[in-house]
């Protein structure tokens, strides 16, 4: 596969100073989707609005189906669909007229029967002649999709694109997301959601504080990010883990008033059953259990650990 | 070219203005109504002929103006501002548009409205005074000129702004004063010399004059002026504009 959209030496410094990104490198290979996960003001958004021409780098070459973003921007952005992380629509106008305009502004003729079936795969349809004000929230997130899909763009980049949406119209949009991959678009989306990357994505690419600090195939990712926790609260406190309990990954708190349990949730067996059974035979009581899974706030502090 | 973009822009701006007819016609026809009532024959009977036509006639081309350069500056300020204050903007950013397309569909569609309204004013205007037009193709010149580089004006205007208090700081500050003060209810004739010499530097008293010539064939300053002030206007505002957007300053970081 070769790579649709290249990042080079990317770096974005705003006028106060601020180095949102720091030399970037990416490549996108055409067809996949790619998930770019990362905290809150990791430079996600503003690696995605460079790319798509809102915001001008500092020095570094990006090239999308092979065009200069900057020298033949108008090549490269006929390529590129983006769908904004905020609710940007113009509240009086009626579905059809602004996917429609969005349409127009890449150059192409106005063609209803095409953004009808836009409408039609986003569930939208019966919403066309509506006003946009009227919509509900999800609706109006299918919309901003609607107006990216508009010129039939061959890179689509979605950011955020469930952030503040339900469960239910989560799941909803991971079908459409899969609807585009399969009709041929590549797409990048960032988000914050572990879920959401290992719901969708075919590789994923971590950011923070203007690095890309890893861009790996998901599966490989999601071994090292499986990790999760078992914590059982004891009613008597135990000064030593006792032998019978030696093969587990166990971990004694200070007050010996309860054991952590580090599982692998990829893995074939976590154990769990078996140390429950073994907990009982060594004769300690439980008093509650819970689980917790490293959060992506931990996995951050990780990879930034590991980084000499 | 991305003319199919312009069309977009173009088409999409008057919709707006449709959507809102009645109000975008309703209030400067009747404004300009009242002007009429009250200066053209409340007041006018009073004051005699000025350069020769009845007072009520000799307002009309000053109330058009100031119409139309009003119209043209708000309209174009709100056009590309209110993208701005919804988010929407973000589409023309990323659209394969250079600053050429984006100015070419705001500010023609800009343009078109106060075009729109001015002729509406004029032929209200032919309700209660009795005019006629020496040279109707000038007027119209004039006319459409002056609808394009006020709606330039307010593009820029546009830009500048990031509050709603300032889309209307330049047209309340500066241009309605210039406009009463160019001349719109009198001939610059009429005052005291030393003013004549300071009303020069307002260049709105060149667009009236040379509009009112168009009308009757009489003129405060040579129509060459007129013509060559209108040009320097709108050269200004496209330079600005193109500095605008090869920085771009307050749109793209």
């Amino acid at each position: 596969m070769s790579a649709i959209v290249s990042v080079n030496n990317l770096r974005k410094a705003y006028a106060g100073g601020f180095e949102a990104l720091k030399s970037v490198n990416l490549d996108i290979e055409e067809g996949e989707i790619l998930a770019l996960l990362g905290p809150n003001g990791a430079g996600k958004t503003t690696l995605i609005s460079t790319i798509c021409g809102i915001t001008v780098p500092t020095s570094g070459i990006i090239t999308v189906g092979g065009f200069d973003t900057q020298t033949q921007f108008r090549a490269a952005r006929n390529l590129i669909g983006l769908v904004p992380q905020e609710i940007n629509l113009e509240p009086f106008e009626t579905v059809m007229n602004s996917v429609s305009f969005s349409r127009g502004l890449f150059g192409k003729p106005r063609n209803d029967a095409y953004i009808e079936d836009v409408l039609k795969q986003l569930s939208l349809h019966d919403k066309k002649d509506s006003k946009i004000m009227t919509l509900s929230g999800g609706m109006k997130r299918r919309v901003l999709i609607a107006k990216a899909l508009s010129h039939e763009p061959r890179v689509l980049f979605l950011d955020e694109p469930t952030a503040g949406v339900d469960v239910e119209l989560r799941k909803d949009m991971w079908e459409v997301v899969a609807g585009l991959k399969a009709s041929g678009v590549t797409i990048i989306l960032t988000t914050h959601y572990i879920e959401e990357a290992e719901a969708i994505a075919d590789r994923i690419g971590v950011i923070n504080k203007g690095e890309i600090l890893l861009v790996q195939d998901k599966a490989d990712l999601m071994a090292q990010m499986g990790q999760k926790q078992l914590k059982i609260e004891l009613t008597d406190s135990v000064d030593v883990i006792p032998d019978g309990l030696a093969t587990y990954d166990l971990e004694r708190a200070k007050d010996g008033l309860s054991l952590t349990y580090s599982y692998d949730t990829k893995g074939e067996r976590t154990g769990i059953t078996t140390l429950l059974n073994d907990l009982q035979k060594v004769g300690l009581h439980l008093k509650d259990i819970q689980t917790q899974q490293s959060s992506l706030e931990d996995i951050f502090v990780g990879l930034v650990k590991e980084e000499p | 070219m991305n003319l199919n973009a312009v069309w977009t822009i173009y088409i999409f701006e008057m919709r707006r203005f449709f959507r809102t007819i009645t109000q975008s016609l309703i209030s400067p026809v009747l404004s300009t109504s009242l002007y009429f009532v009250v200066f053209g024959a409340a007041i006018g009977s009073r004051i005699q002929e000025v350069e020769g036509v009845s007072y009520g006639a000799f307002i009309v081309p000053g109330l058009i103006m100031l119409s139309v350069m009003t119209q043209a500056t708000s309209n174009a300020s709100f056009g590309i501002y209110f993208p701005k204050f919804i988010g929407t903007i973000y589409e023309l950013l990323s659209a394969p548009v250079s600053f050429l397309e984006v100015v070419a569909g705001y500010v023609g569609a800009a343009a078109t409205k106060a075009l729109f309204i001015g002729v509406i004013i004029l032929i209200t205007a032919f309700f209660f005074v009795d005019i006629q037009i020496a040279h109707p193709i000038a007027m119209m010149a004039f006319l459409v000129l002056t609808c394009v580089s006020f709606a330039l004006l307010g593009f820029i205007i546009g830009i500048w702004a990031d509050n709603f208090e300032k889309l209307q700081l330049i047209p309340l500050l500066v241009i309605t004063p210039l406009v009463f003060l160019g001349g719109s209810f009198y001939s610059i004739t009429m005052l005291p010399p030393v003013w004549q010499t300071i009303t020069l530097f307002n260049p709105v008293v060149y667009l009236i004059s040379g509009f009112r010539w168009s009308f009757f064939g009489e003129a405060d300053v040579a129509i060459g002026v007129s013509l060559l002030a209108i040009a320097l206007f709108t050269g200004a505002c496209l330079a600005i504009i193109w500095w605008i957007f090869r920085t771009g300053w307050r749109i793209r970081q």
